[in-house]
């Protein structure tokens, strides 16, 4: 513990307390402590408050530590860097051609789609937290699901497989949105950690895009534009593994 | 250092930043979340940290801005965070106890934290003035009066509770 020189008594309080004091201020605090009955007081009970801190929280770091900790480290298993890197080299130079491409559409183009990823983390932080009822209809019906959001859209729409990741489909549910309604599905793994994914017509400014990277507040979003309809799938992941699956969900829904 | 050394390290550190977080937040989902958020943060930066430099004060540094923007966020959102500190209530602890968790919570984040640091993870005042971001004075005059807010706040719920009559 490093030694501070205290400026004031009350520096001097604070510090005997944490014992960051020499030897020479310790004697200086001891000696006013015998003297000063209210003094020797406040100290024990500012030293109660330590001690009560380490007796109330000290057991926590006994308990066992949430096995989802594990995904922190998870990059150490599979040294992907490589392919991570190639592929956002081929997103990014896809961006650019497309672009280039866009380049001469007004603003309210960019406008209507930058609407999409902002709709859908709107959903997902009100959604993903429901316990009891985080979906509408369940995935056990997942037929009916699939027809009735198509049916609304008035564009056939699948549920994505996400078994590989580790996320299984809850359900999903109808919302609205800028374009007319929108379907939501909610996907989650073994630790509860949750991924929507967001689906809704395409407006007529917009045009195919390929995958962009939406942030807000601690979610991740990718988000992109696929024929009549545009979507984004929304979670706590981190940025690489959202985009393995966004890669996953376009290419099962391309197909 | 290797990945598995950093895997390693970092797992060491774990079980310590769980008991400050907690603390700190007052919740455990929260507290395990701010956890989690902290060891990404440092796993992903792990290149670079200097090596020898102290791993546990750069930890609480990252956790301290995970929590003040934590904060800024939920003062949007005030009436969740009450609602949210109720549920940390442990069984087995003597009353005492109980009072001071009870009373922590009523401190302003801030000043929770710096009397966490100094009293819970025996820091020095200068390591928490550079997690903090301020200068060693402030942190000083600060845990003062955060000490002696806890002492009042402590003192009053220890007295008989008066009953309002209408």
């Amino acid at each position: 513990m490093s030694i501070i020189a205290p400026s004031n008594t009350e520096e001097l309080i604070q510090a005997y307390v944490d014992s960051q004091l020499g030897p020479e201020d310790i004697a200086r605090i001891e000696k006013l402590i015998t003297n000063d009955p209210a003094l020797a007081q406040k100290i024990k009970d500012y030293q109660n408050q330590n001690a009560l801190m380490h007796e109330l929280y000290d057991p926590i770091q006994n308990e066992p530590i949430p096995t989802h900790f594990n995904d922190i480290y998870a990059e150490n298993k599979n040294n992907r860097y490589w392919i991570k890197a190639v592929a956002s080299i081929a997103l990014f130079l896809l961006g650019s051609v497309t672009g280039w491409f866009i380049k001469d559409y007004n603003t309210k183009t960019y406008l209507n789609v930058v609407n999409l990823p902002q709709s859908a983390t709107q959903a997902h932080m009100v959604y993903v937290p429901e316990v009891k009822h985080p979906v509408e209809v369940n995935a056990d019906q997942e037929q009916h699901l699939i027809k009735w959001l198509s049916k609304r859209l008035g564009k056939s729409i699948k549920a994505p497989k996400l078994d590989s990741f580790g996320f299984q489909l809850v359900g999903g549910r109808l919302l609205p949105s800028d374009t007319g309604p929108a379907a939501q599905f909610m996907y989650e793994n073994l630790t509860g950690n949750r991924l929507t994914l967001f689906v809704r017509t395409r407006s007529d400014a917009e045009q195919n895009t390929a995958f962009h990277y939406y942030k807000e507040k601690q979610m991740n979003a990718f988000y992109w534009i696929d024929g009549n309809l545009g979507y984004v799938i929304v979670g706590n992941l981190n940025r690489s593994d959202l985009l393995d699956t966004a890669n996953t969900i376009y290419e099962q829904l391309s197909l | 250092m290797k990945n598995k050394a950093w895997e390693k390290k970092l797992k060491d550190q774990t079980p310590g930043l769980r008991r400050y977080a907690r603390a700190l937040t007052q919740d455990a989902t929260a507290s395990d979340d701010l956890v989690q958020d902290c060891l990404t943060r440092a796993w992903e930066k792990r290149d670079s940290w200097a090596e020898g430099s102290n791993l546990r004060a750069w930890l609480f540094s990252i956790m301290h801005n995970l929590f003040i923007n934590n904060t800024r966020r939920q003062k949007l959102h005030q009436n969740h965070v009450t609602s949210a500190t109720t549920d940390t209530i442990h069984h087995s602890h003597s009353d005492t106890m109980l009072d001071l968790e009870k009373c922590l919570a009523k401190l302003k984040p801030e000043t929770r934290e710096i009397l966490l640091l100094a009293g819970l993870e025996n820091l020095s005042y200068k390591e928490i003035a550079v997690i903090t971001e301020s200068p060693v004075g402030t942190v000083m005059s600060r845990l003062s009066r955060g000490r002696e807010e806890l002492r009042n706040l402590m003192s009053d719920s220890q007295k008989p509770k008066l009953v309002s009559i209408k």
